[in-house]
């Protein structure tokens, strides 16, 4: 049994931290608000220490209760699982001190909403955390069980629809995956994905494993043509349910699908299955980006383009072959900034929505005047989405634009110049709206200042992320998470 | 063909006719026994397939797998039961409104 370091300590403590406030936020209701900021608190400093020691001593490898691989459970955690952990705690406590003011004078619903929003959290620290493919899978479906009941949490029929359907597309994508688990466990006696990635070889039973599990994890991560769930289960929820799905839930079935391509099949695939996947991603980036343009709700809008933006992701697949790092890391650069952008774009709608009592993109009425810092979130957040200097969006953007240029992919250079064009009419489509005089008036509510500065502070996060890009790469090179694949390339 | 393969042919089986259940059928109740269908041909999977090794003990890890993938399983049903029952109680219906995707 190793002794327990410092990161591993830290390891455990995210994942314990938002475990427990769940379980108390759920016993003692009355002070569920409390008790669940409190939990976010500690657990995003929980994070920002984990990720100080991780970047100090490198990868953090943890054998829950000294067991370790085959029979236990491992953690580890290397510069791309902080990063993740990071971003899920910087969006995670906007969005926890921005619900309190939105569910105030809702009887049920703050009580209702800390104890699932707290078990998400934990399922999402676990995933990022986990060694193994069956422990991927368990938290894959802790995080889904919570998220779909999170989206259905107002009860209307138009989010428990959209929760049913969530549901059974989660839970399809799930048992895919865990089919690909046997098989993988059944070819290589393994579920360590570190022994995995020495053990593989491309048999027949490897490649079905690759189909199932990738289909599993394409459905989840709603990529184009699977993402038939998404709009109407991230419109219809609460709106910080909106942001989390979007910003943080969808990352996870997508980074499943990177560490298992990065460690055990990268090597194994030829070009193909990488260019299959770069083709449904530039599908998602034209037809989610028009979709969203032909919506006159704006959550609705704001969801098709998640779902656009989730195709600028697989991008990265058919242009790692020949540049692995820059690849990879403008992946995850875009993941992360997606997640504060997306978030921030959100939670101004949901200002939006308090202040109008609607969300019909074409009755804004001249908000602009009234919630300047929402108006503002919005647009920051925006600018970060298109890719304009200097943004998060914008890194992301130029490091797949380097790698697209440097192999003479133009026909991917296109797809990401007209995808930005399509992200820029539909932001000032609404932003065009904010300016102007509506037809009718509306009754208006005043706006708590709390929203107003959650919101404008995730656009000023993505903002910032253009100029943190040599401390978010050199984080991306503990443990040297894209390696296998360059040295393939 | 041994018997271990015989019951993971038969576990491919029933995943497969259970994503055809949940495909066909619009009623929700139908839908989701079909997802279970479909988590039992895994499990049976997973069962059959420890029992490889010719000589000796099946191996228990995908046994502990199975019942870790049940108890999800039992969560996920009671979840999906509960959430149809609100949708009937909503909008009166048990199955889901348009007809795209499943």
């Amino acid at each position: 049994m190793e002794p327990a370091t410092a990161a591993s300590n830290w390891g455990v403590a995210i994942i314990l931290l938002p475990l427990a406030g769940a379980l108390l936020a759920f016993l003692f209701r009355r002070a569920a608000t409390r008790i669940g900021i409190g939990a976010a608190v500690a657990t995003s400093l929980a994070a920002a220490a984990l990720a100080r020691t991780v970047i100090r001593d490198g990868t953090m490898h943890h054998a829950v209760g000294g067991w370790g691989a085959p029979l236990g459970i491992d953690l580890r955690a290397d510069g791309l699982s902080v990063l993740m952990l990071i971003m899920t705690a910087t969006v995670g406590l906007a969005i926890s001190l921005y619900a309190p003011a939105y569910f105030r004078g809702e009887s049920r619903k703050p009580e209702q909403f800390w104890p699932l929003w707290l078990f998400l959290w934990t399922g999402l620290n676990a995933l990022f955390l986990s060694a193994d493919i069956f422990n991927l899978y368990v938290t894959l479906e802790l995080l889904g069980l919570a998220a779909v009941a999170l989206t259905a949490l107002s009860g209307r029929a138009d989010a428990l629809t959209g929760a049913m359907r969530y549901l059974l597309a989660t839970l399809l994508g799930s048992l895919a995956y865990l089919l690909g688990v046997a098989l993988l466990y059944h070819g290589f006696g393994s579920v360590d994905i570190a022994v995995l990635a020495e053990r593989v070889e491309a048999t027949p039973v490897v490649w079905t494993a690759l189909g199932l599990m990738c289909a599993g994890l394409l459905l989840k991560t709603a990529l184009f043509p699977l993402h038939f769930w998404l709009p109407p289960a991230h419109s219809s929820a609460p709106v910080p349910v909106s942001a989390l799905l979007s910003a943080l839930v969808v990352k996870a079935s997508f980074y499943i699908l990177l560490r298992l391509w990065l460690e055990i099949f990268a090597p194994l695939v030829g070009d193909g299955v990488g260019e299959l996947l770069g083709l449904l991603g530039a599908g998602a980036v034209l037809w989610g980006s028009i979709q969203a343009l032909r919506q006159t709700r704006l959550k609705m809008l704001i969801a098709y383009s998640t779902v656009a933006q989730l195709g600028y992701f697989f991008l990265a697949f058919p242009l790692a072959v020949a540049a692995g790092v820059t690849a990879w890391s403008a992946a995850a650069y875009l993941a992360l900034s997606h997640a504060l952008a997306k978030a921030a774009m959100f939670l101004a709608a949901g200002n939006l929505i308090r202040f109008g009592g609607h969300d019909r993109i074409a009755d804004l009425d001249r908000v602009v005047q009234r919630l300047p810092l929402t108006v503002g979130a919005f647009a920051l957040a925006g600018v970060s989405s298109m890719g304009l200097p200097p943004s998060g969006g914008f890194i992301g953007k130029w490091l797949l634009l380097e790698a697209a240029i440097a192999q003479g992919r133009w026909d991917l250079v296109g797809v990401m110049f007209l995808g930005g064009l399509l992200v820029a009419a539909y932001i000032f489509k609404v932003l065009g709206y904010a300016f102007t005089q509506a037809n009718v008036l509306h009754e208006s509510r005043a706006v708590p200042a709390s929203m107003e500065w959650a919101a404008l502070l995730l656009a000023i996060g993505a903002i910032l992320l253009g100029f943190m890009a040599s401390p978010v790469l050199a984080l991306l090179g503990v443990g040297d998470p894209f390696n296998a694949v360059e040295t393939m390339g | 063909m041994t018997p271990a393969f015989l019951y993971a042919l038969i576990g491919s089986a029933l995943f497969a006719l259970g994503l055809y259940g949940l495909i066909v059928h619009a009623h929700l109740l139908r839908k989701i026994l079909a997802l279970n269908v479909m988590g039992s041909g895994v499990f049976l999977v997973l069962g059959g397939l420890a029992g490889r090794t010719p000589q000796g003990a099946p191996d228990p890890v995908p046994h502990a797998m199975v019942i870790t993938g049940i108890v999800v399983a039992v969560a996920a049903t009671a979840l999906a039961l509960v959430l149809m029952l609100r949708v009937r109680a909503t909008t009166g219906r048990t199955v889901l409104p348009d007809g795209r995707g499943n």
